[in-house]
């Protein structure tokens, strides 16, 4: 055993963890759980809300899980009389003004209160006789409300805020029973991360208006995914409720963005449930615009590839997957004159006090994929080989006019699209493509992190992933071509990846490029 | 006015030797008193030999802990490079306890000059003198004589012509009974909310702005010079009972004893004679009903524990409590446990942090429980849920704060059972509670 | 937010209170541990702290507005609203409340006029407030108006206290 390791026994079950390693961590790779509120893994711990209170043999009395070091041959009991009585005390004590308004509370499903209550708190309260405090709802920010009632003054808002944003705007105000979180009066939460108040909030003190009464938690479907925003490839969750995208929150990934995501991040989901989508692959003639089926769509992009008299240019977006721009770069093959990826920029957002986190100016999440497969991002470059070009490959981009205005002066053009645009009426071919939110992918991040993300919900009509299309066609153009058949494959099959499958990458990524070894890790 | 009186012939004044004496106040008073003598004689003495002739004193922490104070200079760590601070809480607030005031207020240099001694002792340029913001005539006081001290080079770059710099800040408070917690007093003059902070890391290990710190009471403080003066062995013999309780210390009595007031006895005096000699007994035709010998956070002591008890830090805790702060109410017959108890609740529950879930809305429902037993409208049930309250509060907390509200809780029913079937069954008179 | 918000706020660090602050200074290893005597040069000078003060202070010291007002908020003897011109406070806490100290408390309210505790007299002349422990225990009741204590206050006693002060 290394001696940086020690032995501690947790509710009857031996392990070894790191020297260092608090008693709340310990047990969770124990598989034991020690309710707590105040405790944050990404937060400073204040020991507070006495939640975690656990069993140590020998210490006089109990103590915090949250800040009490692992010593080697420890023996903690989480689960043992005394400590499930302090436990049932501390919610007890709670409870004395936290309303029991689950029927309407948001966080109904998903609070911490209310699981560890029904986990373990006592059968009714003695605190009977008299009101619960009021005060009514205040506005603290763009998206957070803050219902003071159901506060417990755990302070992690405050902590986020100060430790980890670094714009102090909320504090303790007063003190004993009453104490509140309040905000400075001159300002509002609308620090460019502030929306992580609401996820850290254990109970449904601060909510979202974007989320408010939009569903109850125990309806929505929790996919896992990164986020398309930028080249810091937050992971995250998308929340669907039948088929309809409801929220996005982050999922944790120490190594990118920890606990969080930015409220830019955030609050951009409505596209994924647009209702105006492309259903069917659309085919232009000289008779004019006809919808088609795979079979004519895919035989049609590979004469069009095949046939293509010239020069080949993909014009690409920043949030196609590694698979789609992959094989669409496979499919141009060796015809290809210009390449490129189109990068909105915008400004930068470092979440204050973690290192390496913000939301990146390049908003474009498969910046680094891209470069790994050979895209440029020398768009205007691209723009300017268009006259004279056989074919131009659009694969998901948003265009602007003169773009569009340019690719009238390419001999063919095949869109790949979600929505139809209208204004690329010239498209020999539309090819309906799945969103982020309906397909599976990898997006590597500005660390050379690969990172997958997963289908939320189905693609409408005929609509499938880019990658599949494009391989396919690419199959189609010639013989003895065989396309792969599944994304993993999809993936694996691309030269970057080589040898690396979605088992590899996990649910939290690995570093590809210079260090494909670090898919060992 | 219950005080300056005259010195009886049981107390033993060190400390209070020149308490009412206006002219002690100066700086030229104090020096004609002795004063300086004894930061002069450590000025020319080792660090660890100032620590070893405390340790060996057996001063011990008269703030309320009672831990020994050479031990605790001894933590700290001896040239790491690091500024070391010297705290000295002079937050006097325990409800019962005034006689820190009593110092701030006669001999202000008495307590310049032990912090002076313990800078040297603990290797610390600065002191923070923590005074509670509700001691206004004690802090012009305090402040006018660290001014003195300033004007005479006792205190500033060079004091007392030693080449080493001694500083000592006052730093007021505004108000919170908890910057008592010494924690909670750091972050006070840190500038935060007094709260107090998880140990470990001890003070002498991460203090004041994160640096080795030691923090004692005023009392303390204020008795080093008499023990560099007199010596250890001296010291170390002023004891009526027990050699692990040796010195003088003030004791501040209150309630309803005929001559309240500051006293100061040699440890082990009979708390019946400081009681009923030195305070003058109860007033006529009232007999003793409770006393709380230790300011408001140590358990109530009946008549019976009073007997036989000594007034030193292991004979009140064999007698059922502790010497605390030395804060001693004492309650005749007329006194009703329940609204003392009640008030002492209300005290504590104002004067919670509100970090600890426990302590936050356990003080305040323990008041609200005893308030509605006082009005008549309790519950056979209450006593019960009170004493699950307390096990709820005891031990749970970062500080002690919380504990300190269930100690005369759980005390006072399981002692004073009485008073509170009194409340239950109507037999006592129904009082009015106080906003 | 308060009605004092739309109020321009007239700077209280200048002159004379600016020298005071800046020459603690150097008896601390940071700015932001000058923020109780800034805030008590404040109330000295003002008598109560402001929003506007509270956000001067902050930007004085480097601090933000809620984190000065979550430390105000914490000390009682910060005054957020402004109050009487005599400023009385009764201690009222086990000791003194077994000698009496509530009809002391109530005999201030009377004689002031001030209706109830916590409240101001229709005059301005007096506010009286309950505190917790003064730590002058052996003295009861213990009064402080203002800077000054006065001990062993009955209520007999008050309404010759009160006309000391104008």
């Amino acid at each position: 055993m290394s001696t940086d390791m020690v032995s501690v026994t947790i509710d009857g079950v031996p392990i070894q963890v790191a020297k260092g390693t608090m008693i709340i961590e310990a047990a969770k790779q124990a598989g034991v759980v020690v309710p707590h509120y105040c405790y944050h893994p990404s937060l400073p711990s204040p020991a507070v809300c006495r939640m975690c209170l656990v069993e140590v043999e020998k210490a006089p009395k109990l103590m915090p899980a949250c800040v009490t070091a692992v010593a080697d041959g420890q023996v903690v009991q989480v689960n043992s009389p005394v400590a499930k009585k302090a436990r049932e005390g501390v919610l007890e004590f709670l409870l004395i003004n936290h309303p029991l308004d689950c029927p309407i509370c948001d966080q109904a499903g998903e609070c911490e209160l209310q699981d560890f209550v029904f986990q373990e708190g006592r059968w009714g309260s003695r605190y009977d006789d008299y009101p619960k405090r009021y005060a009514p709802v205040e506005d603290f920010g763009p998206d957070v409300l803050y219902v003071p009632n159901r506060c417990i003054l755990c302070t992690r808002c405050v902590r986020f805020m100060e430790s980890v944003a670094g714009d102090s705007v909320l504090e303790v105000y007063e003190r004993g029973d009453r104490a509140f979180i309040g905000i400075d009066p001159e300002h509002a939460l609308d620090h460019p991360w502030s929306g992580n108040v609401v996820d850290l909030c254990p109970v449904g003190s601060l909510i979202s208006k974007d989320f408010l009464h939009k569903a109850r938690a125990w309806e929505l479907d929790k996919t896992a995914s990164i986020c398309p925003g930028c080249t810091q490839g937050c992971n995250m969750t998308i929340d669907t409720r039948d088929s309809a995208v409801v929220r996005l929150r982050p999922r944790p990934n120490l190594d990118v963005n920890r606990h969080f995501m930015c409220d830019t991040g955030r609050a951009d989901y409505r596209w994924m449930n647009r209702g105006d989508r492309l259903e069917a692959p659309l085919w232009r003639d000289a008779a004019g615009v006809h919808a088609c089926d795979w079979d004519a769509a895919l035989d049609r992009l590979a004469s069009l590839v095949a046939g293509a008299d010239g020069a080949v240019v993909v014009l690409a977006g920043g949030r196609a997957s590694c698979e789609s721009i992959g094989w669409t770069l496979q499919l141009a093959g060796r015809r290809r004159r210009a390449a490129a990826m189109k990068v909105p920029m915008g400004i930068e957002a470092p979440i204050g006090l973690v290192p390496n986190l913000a939301l990146r100016r390049e908003r474009a999440a498969n910046l680094e994929g891209g470069r790994l497969l050979g895209l440029s991002t020398d768009w205007v470059g691209a723009i300017a080989l268009l006259p004279g070009t056989a074919l131009a490959i659009v694969l998901d981009v948003d265009l602007d006019d003169a773009d569009v205005l340019a690719l009238e002066a390419a001999a063919h053009v095949v869109h790949f699209a979600a929505v139809l645009d209208p204004r690329m009426h010239g498209a020999d071919l539309v090819l309906p493509i799945a969103t982020l939110a309906e397909e599976q992918g990898v997006f590597v991040n500005r660390d050379q992190r690969a990172q997958r993300y997963l289908p939320a919900k189905s693609a409408p009509g005929m609509a499938r992933p880019a990658w599949w299309i494009a391989s396919q066609g690419w199959a189609r153009a010639e013989a003895n071509r065989r396309a792969p058949t599944t994304a993993s494959e999809a993936f694996g099959m691309l030269e970057p990846f080589a040898g690396l499958t979605y088992r590899d990458l996990g649910l939290t990524g690995c570093t590809v490029g210079a260090g494909i070894a670090g898919a060992a890790r | 006015m219950g005080y300056p009186h005259p010195i009886h012939p049981k107390e033993t004044p060190v400390l209070s030797k020149h308490f009412g004496e206006v002219a002690a106040r100066t700086y030229a008073g104090w020096v004609e008193r002795g004063g300086y003598a004894a930061l002069r004689k450590a000025l020319g003495m080792a660090p660890d030999d100032i620590i070893n002739e405390v340790k060996a004193s057996g001063l011990r922490g008269r703030g309320g802990a009672g831990f020994p104070t050479g031990m605790k200079w001894s933590f700290m760590p001896k040239d790491d490079g690091r500024p070391h601070y010297l705290c000295c809480n002079a937050d006097e607030s325990e409800p019962g306890t005034f006689k820190d005031r009593e110092i701030l207020r006669w001999t202000p240099h008495a307590l310049i000059e032990g912090c002076a001694i313990a800078q040297l002792a603990i290797r610390a340029a600065t002191t923070y003198i923590y005074i509670r913001g509700e001691f206004t005539e004690p802090y012009h006081i305090l402040r006018r004589a660290v001014d003195e001290a300033y004007a005479n080079g006792v205190l500033g770059a060079n004091a007392l012509g030693s080449g080493k710099r001694i500083d000592i800040v006052v730093h007021r408070g505004a108000g919170a009974y908890i910057c008592g917690e010494e924690t909670a007093m750091m972050n006070s003059i840190e500038g935060r909310r007094g709260n107090p902070r998880i140990k470990p890391p001890f003070p002498a290990v991460a203090g004041l702005f994160g640096m080795p710190t030691t923090i004692n009471n005023v009392e303390t403080l204020a008795a080093v010079p008499a023990i560099i003066n007199g010596g250890a062995a001296w010291y170390s013999k002023l004891s009526l009972s027990s050699p692990k309780s040796a010195g003088t210390k003030l004791i501040s009595v209150c309630g309803h004893v005929q001559r309240p007031g500051t006293y100061e006895i040699t440890l082990g005096l009979p708390m019946k004679e400081l009681i009923y000699d030195l305070c003058g007994g109860l007033h006529p035709g009232r007999t003793l009903k409770a006393v709380i010998p230790g300011g408001a956070s140590v358990p109530i002591m009946t008549p019976e524990e009073v007997e036989t008890c000594p007034t030193d830090y292991e004979g009140i805790v064999a007698h059922g409590s502790m010497l605390g702060s030395g804060g001693m109410i004492v309650m005749d017959d007329t006194t009703d446990l329940v609204y003392v108890i009640m008030r002492l609740a209300r005290f504590f529950a104002h004067e919670s942090c509100s970090q600890c879930t426990n302590c936050r809305e356990g003080t305040a429902w323990t008041t609200r429980v005893l308030e509605r037993l006082l009005a008549g409208e309790g519950k056979a049930s209450d006593l019960d849920l009170l004493l699950d309250l307390a096990e709820n509060m005891t031990g749970k907390t970062i500080c002690v704060l919380s504990d300190s509200c269930a100690a005369p809780v759980v005390s006072g029913i399981q002692k004073f059972r009485a008073d509170f079937d009194a409340c239950l069954n109507g037999s006592r008179a129904v009082v009015t509670v106080g906003a | 937010m308060s009605a004092h918000e739309t109020v321009v706020h007239d700077p209280v660090f200048g002159g004379v209170v600016l020298a005071k602050l800046e020459a603690l200074y150097p008896q601390y290893p940071d700015k932001r541990s000058l923020l109780l005597p800034a805030l008590w040069l404040v109330q000295e000078a003002r008598g109560w702290i402001s929003d506007g003060s509270i956000t001067e202070v902050a930007g004085q010291l480097g601090l933000t507005p809620a984190y000065v007002r979550g430390v105000v908020t914490f000390y009682t003897m910060y005054h957020t609203h402004p109050v009487g011109r005599h400023f009385i406070q009764v201690c009222t806490t086990s000791p003194c409340g077994i000698c009496g100290a509530e009809d002391v408390a109530r005999a201030l309210v009377q004689h002031t006029g001030c209706g109830d505790l916590g409240a101001t007299s229709a005059d301005g002349r007096f506010t009286v407030i309950e505190v917790e422990c003064l730590g002058a225990c052996g003295f009861a009741t213990p009064v402080i108006i203002d800077d000054d204590f006065i001990d062993s206050v009955t209520p007999e006693r008050v309404p010759e206290i009160l006309a000391r002060y104008p």
